[in-house]
């Protein structure tokens, strides 16, 4: 049971993101409205950044942030920088998407008066 | 300093990233279009020149973007079969926007017009990228570029009917890009590298002790399923024919012809140089991207007999035509990757002009897009007619065109495995003939009159004119010489 328990601790952080990412994909497939879909991605990211950032952290070592004088300290110091910048990266690609899905659903709302994923496929099917 | 054709891929790509700002402050339309066709031209000039030295002195190059040596920096790597694929892609957006040219005057608000271009040469530095990166991560970002950028030249045709295909074009893309993403994440938990050289090597160092193989599995998995879904792999297929069908004739000829390449390009340039294809083929997953492949082919060409929308059509065969590029990957061996890439090429010329003549084809009929009502289309304007006939003839696979060579190569490349190639041999078969069963009526359609009258002919759309010309000789070529350009692939790969 302890030895469950540890291996819980120890991947909490890989357990919650994949948590998070099965309820933004769920949402993502499950839910009608184009807003509520977009927050289901957003989700995603996040579960992955949650992944990724924790990639790089190493218990008890501090950002590395190289001061005068403590650019000669051993590397052990600090923790892993790089998923952090990549998490950064990550999240401007991940806004940047959700401007552009939002201003189209925006589009899309005022060329037809629903947001409803079904009811959309179904006016486009009788335009054709 | 570095000898002047190192640069050039890193210069063609800074190219269009530059373009894209500077045609973003125009406001005139016209004259973007000017500097967007003379940009694709001068990479595809820059590419031809990298090209051509490669092939000379038989070499493959890295070039290090800023003062980060590896392992931390960022890292462009240039061979021979990475040069002709994007001397391709450039011509063949040139060619796409000149023979869309009176099609977007028609489609697009002239005020929006110079945005257009902005997103075309956004979509040329994602290709780009896409093809010379040698870094998993600046991979990622270029997929998602390519996929905004796809989008908006989806939604160019600002109609409802094209402005849903694209929302369901963002979410599947999303989707994708999504999974690559947490497969770059597991790669670097496992490996601790992002440039595919390290990476590489510490897989060869897991692969020799045995550890990580569900690991691995899992990985590989998700890179083939994130790009499978940009790249239109059966069964993430659903969102192409909408997106590629409904929008502007620029727009349908660049995503079939060379947006949903630049993922497959990546998914082999990941397979060959970071996971190799000993492993791929260890963790089985070629044969799931070969029987996919398989399926994408006989799948598309059926949907394609019973679709009624000339661009749609075209579409679907999309779909069929990068089945073909799957199973060709999907061999796991180094004729079938090479009969892939050469599929690359030929395609993306041939389904740049198919859709580009029935752009034409049916402006000249009063812009209606159902293939019934192209009939005698072909008649008002020949040139497109005969575009068109010879697309569509390529595609079925008739001698002397590019679609023959590329079936030639890839059935002679399975000779290697006995199951794969009775598998494959059928199924090239089978989708010939579909082929022929919703291409050769399509044709008929085009030439046949309505009723007897003789319509008048349309007058003429000089820059469709010289695309269609060029695009001919370029499926003419392929077909006939293809040899050469199939030594360049091969040289390529060697070098990879």
């Amino acid at each position: 049971m302890m030895s469950f328990l540890n291996t819980l601790v120890q991947h909490r952080y890989a357990i919650t993101a994949t948590i998070l990412f099965v309820v933004g994909l769920m949402n993502l497939m499950q839910q009608r409205y184009l807003v509520r879909k977009v927050i289901g991605f957003n989700i995603m990211d996040a579960a992955i950044f949650l992944l990724l950032a924790s990639r790089g952290y190493v218990e008890g070592r501090m950002a590395p942030v190289v001061a005068e004088g403590t650019a000669e300290r051993a590397a052990e110091l600090y923790i892993n920088p790089v998923p952090a910048g990549l998490v950064l990266t990550g999240i401007v690609v991940s806004v940047s998407v959700s401007a552009f899905s939002l201003a189209l659903i925006q589009k899309i709302y005022r060329e037809y008066g629903s947001s409803d994923i079904k009811e959309l496929v179904h006016l486009v099917k009788r335009e054709d | 300093m570095l000898p002047f054709y190192r640069y050039i891929p890193f210069l063609c790509i800074l190219l269009c990233l530059l373009g894209a700002i500077l045609l973003a402050a125009g406001k005139n339309g016209r004259a973007a279009f000017v500097i967007s066709v003379a940009g694709a031209l001068v990479t595809a000039v820059l590419s031809g020149i990298l090209l051509i030295r490669l092939m000379q002195t038989n070499e493959s190059f890295v070039f290090v973007m800023g003062r980060f040596p590896a392992p931390f920096g960022n890292e462009l790597k240039a061979g021979p079969l990475q040069a002709l694929l994007s001397t391709c892609f450039s011509l063949v957006i040139a060619l796409s926007l000149l023979g869309g040219w009176s099609d977007l005057k028609h489609d697009v608000k002239p005020d929006k017009l110079n945005l257009y271009f902005v997103m075309v040469s956004l979509t040329l530095a994602s290709l780009y990228v896409l093809t010379y990166t040698n870094d998993m991560f600046t991979g990622y970002v270029f997929i998602e570029i390519s996929t905004l950028s796809a989008c908006a030249l989806v939604m160019a045709k600002d109609r409802g009917q094209t402005l849903v295909a694209t929302l369901r074009y963002l979410f599947l893309s999303l989707l994708g890009s999504g999974l690559f993403l947490i497969g770059i994440v597991l790669l670097y938990s496992v490996t601790g590298h992002l440039l595919m050289k390290q990476v590489s090597e510490h897989i060869a160092a897991l692969r020799a002790t045995g550890e990580f193989t569900l690991q691995l599995a899992f990985i590989v998995g998700l890179f083939t399923a994130g790009l499978g879904v940009k790249s239109a792999m059966f069964p993430f297929h659903r969102w192409l024919p909408d997106a590629h069908g409904s929008t502007t004739t620029a727009s349908s000829a660049i995503l079939s012809g060379t947006v949903i390449k630049g993922t497959a390009i990546l998914l082999i340039t990941l397979f060959c140089r970071v996971f190799t294809l000993d492993t791929v083929d260890k963790l089985h997953i070629d044969n799931v991207v070969f029987v996919l492949g398989l399926m994408g082919m006989i799948f598309g060409s059926v949907s394609a007999i019973r679709e009624r929308h000339s661009k749609r059509m075209l579409a679907w065969s999309s779909i069929a035509q990068m089945g073909y590029i799957f199973t060709g990957i999907g061999l796991g061996t180094r004729a079938g990757i090479c009969a892939a890439c050469f599929h690359i090429l030929v395609h993306a010329t041939s389904k740049s002009m198919l859709f580009c003549c029935v752009g034409r084809l049916s402006a000249v009929n009063g812009h209606r897009k159902m293939l019934k009502e192209l009939q005698g289309s072909a008649r008002r304007d020949v040139l497109a007619g005969v575009g068109f006939t010879l697309g569509a003839l390529s595609m079925i696979g008739i001698p002397l065109l590019a679609g023959f060579a590329s079936k030639l190569y890839l059935a002679t490349s399975t000779m290697g495995s006995a199951t794969k190639m009775g598998a494959t041999l059928i199924a090239i078969a089978l989708s010939t003939v579909l082929n022929a069963l919703y291409y050769i009526p399509a044709v008929v359609t085009v030439w046949s009159t309505p009723d007897g009258e003789s319509p008048e002919r349309a007058p003429h759309d000089p820059t469709f004119v010289i695309a269609a010309v060029v695009s001919i000789a370029a499926v003419v070529l392929l077909g006939v010489a293809y040899t050469p350009v199939m030594h360049m692939v091969e040289v390529g790969f060697a070098l990879l």
